[in-house]
């Protein structure tokens, strides 16, 4: 809508309009490296939050057909250091501590004793490619109530023999999908693929899949600094899909 | 309007501003001024044989004696009081100003009016300039995050589809890159989710929503720009083209949220993966509107650089000087 303005009311109406994009200026702390690093470190916690909030137990990943699986072959293997940390498969036991009824040393047999699961899900990384893989494995929550784990902590910590290390939020734990997985294609887990054991969540991003397994621990409390490999680097902690 | 009831009543006041504006001039601007051409001759002859003073049919023109110049006299005809509004503060000031004793003192303090619009509401100015910081923090941690895995196919074997310069790219690694998109994605989202509610509630809208009543517009406009083609008048405060290209920005904001929120989520959301064709489908429909985004925002800047300074300052201020429209 055209108006005839005094050119001197003009000049003091814009000044006053102009002055309320004031707030728009609040965006500049972001030019700061030291501040910008911390809001940006605060703005994925804050996204981290929200996602967990968000997460619903009884919600499965989607599952495919056999034929929506890809190759063996084509599946990658993707490691931070080593692919083979060389694991001693005869000697190796899993490591359990923390808020547990039966902390102690866990055999895989006793691992392949509770109920199979086998599941073709889409294994997303990061970086942004997607497989869609077949695993088998134990649920983590069956596992979790062999060892009378405490499910009411709020995080499961796992290490791994290649020094890797990673904690997940207790809901993801105990989501249906989430597994201790001993098989990909119906074989046992290659060495390259984590052997003997890996975790294998369909509602994680694919770092949070820690290969090697070593040691897992339920705890309510997660040291600063030491809450995931990558994630200590600035990764999501969530990594939720 | 019935005679005998006219001659009671005082002139309208268009015919009075125009009386006086030309008793001071001494002349007709009938053409040039607005409200002079709402004026028949008809009216003019009736009002002559009333005896009005100021009618120029039945008196020569009186000789200017005093100094202001005929410009101001026609700022008097064109100023908002020659709608015909009487006893708004408006015609108040005409009337104070074309009243003979007061016009020769009092020209340092005449209004100085000029042509203005109010285009842009604070809301929109906000989000637009919120909106332009986001949209460059996303684009450029965006083509980080592609860089790490710069492909549409699968992962073995990795064809790469382009390799983005690092100096183009913020955040310094995947790590940080991921860092300021999932910041600045809910800077990004608040702000459109503002912008569009605003837009709609104030109906607001109407002034830049391209419809299908502007096809027509767009290639005159497009041949302007690109062909030196003739300048289509101005119809509003957007051309076709304008409308066009800022609906079309409304588009990829909300095909790179609903994508993003694929790319995020794709367990949580798998329906949203299905209507864009499945996750694979999402990611590139996730780049197309980021390069819907890097083809208009050259152009939107070579545009506010060749022909919009005006318009620039008008989405600080809010406020356009002489807008070359008419509503």
């Amino acid at each position: 809508m055209i108006e005839q303005v005094d050119k001197r009311e003009l000049k003091r109406k814009s000044r006053r309009q102009l002055l309320k994009l004031a707030p728009v200026a609040v965006l500049g702390v972001f030019a700061f490296p030291k501040v910008s690093d911390r809001l940006i470190t605060d703005g994925v916690g804050f996204s981290d939050w929200v996602a967990g909030k968000l997460f619903r137990h009884e919600h499965l990943a989607q599952t495919f057909s056999n034929s929506a699986v890809v190759p063996f072959e084509k599946f990658p293997y993707n490691g931070y250091d080593v692919l083979d940390p060389e694991v001693d498969l005869d000697k190796w036991t899993l490591t359990v501590e923390g808020d547990v009824q039966h902390p102690g040393e866990y055999t895989l047999a006793q691992v392949q004793a509770l109920p199979k699961i086998n599941q073709n899900t889409r294994h997303v990384c990061v970086e942004g490619w997607d497989v869609i893989g077949a695993f088998g494995g134990t649920r983590i929550s069956d596992f979790l109530r062999l060892v009378g784990a405490n499910t009411s902590a709020r995080f499961l910590e796992v290490e791994c023999a290649d020094d890797y290390y990673e904690s997940i939020d207790m809901p993801s734990a105990l989501h249906p999908q989430s597994l201790l997985c001993y098989e990909m294609y119906g074989q046992p887990l290659d060495r390259k693929h984590g052997a003997p054991l890996r975790l294998q969540m369909p509602t994680k991003l694919g770092y949070k899949q820690a290969k090697y397994l070593d040691t897992l621990r339920v705890t309510s409390v997660l040291k600063a600094g030491k809450t995931g490999y990558w994630e200590d680097q600035g990764y999501s902690w969530f990594g939720g899909l | 309007m019935a005679d005998g009831e006219e001659k009671n009543m005082p002139p309208a006041p268009e015919k009075r501003q125009l009386e006086k504006a030309q008793k001071s001039t001494g002349e007709i601007e009938a053409e040039k001024s607005v409200p002079a051409e709402q004026i028949t001759q008809d009216e003019i002859a009736q009002t002559a044989q009333r005896g009005s003073p100021g009618s120029q049919l039945s008196t020569p023109p009186a000789v200017r004696t005093d100094e202001t110049p005929i410009e101001d006299a026609e700022k008097v005809l064109t100023t908002p009081g020659t709608k015909g509004t009487e006893g708004t503060e408006d015609c108040k000031v005409l009337d104070q100003y074309s009243a003979k004793p007061v016009l020769d003192s009092a020209v340092g303090e005449m209004p100085d009016f000029v042509r203005a619009a109010y285009e842009h509401p604070v809301a929109i100015r906000l989000t637009h300039w919120v909106n332009a910081v986001a949209l460059f923090v996303m684009v450029t941690s965006g083509l980080r995050i592609f860089r790490a895995f710069p492909s549409f196919g699968p992962k073995i074997p990795q064809n790469d589809f382009i390799d983005i310069p690092k100096s183009l790219t913020l955040g310094g690694w995947l790590g940080g890159a991921l860092q300021w998109h999932f910041t600045f994605m809910w800077i990004f989202a608040a702000s459109g989710v503002l912008y569009l509610s605003y837009q709609l509630l104030s109906g607001h809208y109407r002034t830049v929503l391209f419809t299908p009543k502007d096809i027509p517009g767009v290639w005159p406009m497009a041949r302007h720009y690109f062909l030196f083609g003739p300048k289509p008048p101005a119809t509003g405060q957007y051309n076709p083209l304008q409308k066009l290209a800022y609906t079309s920005t409304i588009g990829f904001g909300v095909l790179s949220l609903l994508t993003g929120l694929v790319l995020y989520k794709p367990a949580q959301f798998p329906w949203l993966a299905f209507l864009f064709g499945g996750f694979h489908l999402t990611r590139i429909w996730h780049f197309a509107a980021m390069c819907g985004f890097l083809s208009f925002i050259p152009g939107h800047l070579i545009m506010v650089a060749l022909h919009g300074w005006s318009n620039f300052l008008s989405m600080l201020s809010g406020w356009k000087r002489d807008p070359e429209y008419q509503e």
